[in-house]
């Protein structure tokens, strides 16, 4: 715990959750979250980098460790794929799937970062005091994300259906085609659009951010003498086993749900 | 929570890395995926066709050696037939021969005891003449009588 925030709570907190930012123009709008972005950026090459180095040298006969285990991925995800959309996966749905997986559950995994030990021996040294860890903690992230998701939704579904079936499918599902009930469907696929994002990113962010403060709060906790030490040592530990299960759960519902909507997209009512 | 550019970036950087899947990861894993699961599947399948050949060579081949089989037995059977009817021939040679020769044996032996008869016979009948002629002397003409000592010797 780094000496100058231990002294009050809400300080330890609030400088564990405050993001390392960069103004880049005018307006709150217009900072970065350096952290986040650089954190993202170095997951994304690393996980999708690696999977690359193994799958550039793949070969069709006996596969190397590597390649049995990037194809034991491929193998999960594009089941899951193949039960749920049914036109050509391969084009974009399934490795758009398997990119959401891989990349979430490492910026996920970043949670398993002892926060007060990266702070104070990593990001320290290096002079970055506010830097977070967990990419998928903040909200800008998991929206991203979930935008994109959303954006690519109504791309297929125009693709698939047509401007004008896409928009006749806005008035006319899922009640009905005749002109009085018009709004209502309108009203109906309205709720619908916007409550597919913010559930998506939502779900995704609260449980990372939630896990996070559980673990500053157990970090508190043993900052309070002996007892709280050990207690919240052990604490600590059944916590970053149980979220184990979470971040690779989150992840798995996180492609789960953009391939749904994406395979939703494709479909015409 | 504070929306900002973050948001941008990170939905810029999404999508890049979508695309990077998309273009360098996918097709060649999956190419070398359904690539190795048609050589399995050939294996398989010429596995399969190796196995029912191998059924039928078999069925051939048991089919060739119980003929051979048959084919032995009913030689051996033939053989034994043979050799029996082959013994039974020299046996009935050999009978009908020992037949013959007892039969020649016989016919010898009788023929000997039939000229040692004559001979005796003739003897007697000379050594009856003599008897005769002792007796009666002058009375018997061997020319006159010899008919009649004839048919006695003959009846002796």
């Amino acid at each position: 715990m780094a000496t100058e925030h231990a002294l009050t709570p809400s300080g330890y907190i609030a400088h564990h959750l405050s993001f390392d930012t960069a103004k880049i123009g005018a307006g709150n709008f217009w900072t970065l979250h350096v952290d986040t972005f650089v954190m993202s950026i170095i997951l994304g090459c690393i996980s999708m980098g690696l999977i690359w180095s193994v799958v550039r040298k793949s070969s069709s006969g006996v596969p190397s460790k590597g390649q049995a285990f990037v194809e034991l991925l491929f193998g999960f995800v594009d089941d899951q794929v193949k039960n749920i959309f049914h036109g050509d996966r391969h084009s974009f749905i399934a490795p758009a799937a398997l990119t959401v997986f891989v990349w979430v559950l490492l910026m996920n995994a970043m949670d398993f970062l002892p926060i007060d030990v990266m702070a104070h021996f990593v990001y320290g040294p290096l002079g970055l005091e506010k830097w977070r860890s967990v990419p998928t903690s903040d909200v800008n992230t998991t929206f991203a994300l979930a935008l994109t998701v959303w954006f690519l939704m109504i791309f297929f579904a125009i693709k698939s259906k047509g401007l004008k079936g896409w928009i006749h499918e806005l008035f006319c599902s899922p009640f009905g085609t005749n002109p009085i009930i018009w709004p209502a469907n309108f009203l109906f696929n309205m709720i619908e659009y916007i409550s597919k994002p913010l559930s998506h990113s939502l779900r995704l962010f609260g449980n990372m951010y939630a896990g996070e403060v559980i673990f500053l709060l157990l970090g508190l906790w043993a900052a309070t003498g002996l007892t709280g030490t050990i207690a919240g040592a052990i604490l600590g530990a059944g916590w970053s086993i149980f979220h184990i299960l979470i971040v690779v759960l989150q992840a798995f519902i996180f492609m789960m749900l953009t391939v749904v909507y994406l395979a939703m997209a494709h479909e015409s009512h | 929570m504070d929306i900002g550019f973050t948001l941008v970036a990170q939905a810029i950087a999404f999508f890049v890395l979508i695309v990077f899947t998309i273009k360098f990861v996918w097709p060649p894993l999956l190419n070398a995926i359904e690539t190795r699961q048609k050589e399995i599947a050939d294996g398989l399948a010429a596995g399969e066709r190796g196995r029912s050949e191998l059924e039928q060579a078999s069925k051939r081949s048991a089919e060739a050696l119980s003929d051979a089989k048959n084919r032995a037995s009913e030689i051996i059977a033939q053989a034994e037939k043979r050799a029996n009817q082959i013994i039974e021939d020299a046996k009935n040679t050999a009978k009908s021969e020992g037949d013959r020769i007892i039969g020649g044996a016989k016919a010898e032996i009788e023929q000997e005891v039939n000229r040692a008869k004559e001979e005796l016979r003739q003897q007697v009948s000379i050594l009856a003449v003599a008897g005769a002629e002792k007796i009666l002397r002058k009375e018997i003409d061997a020319k006159t009588h010899s008919e009649i000592l004839t048919a006695i010797a003959k009846e002796l």
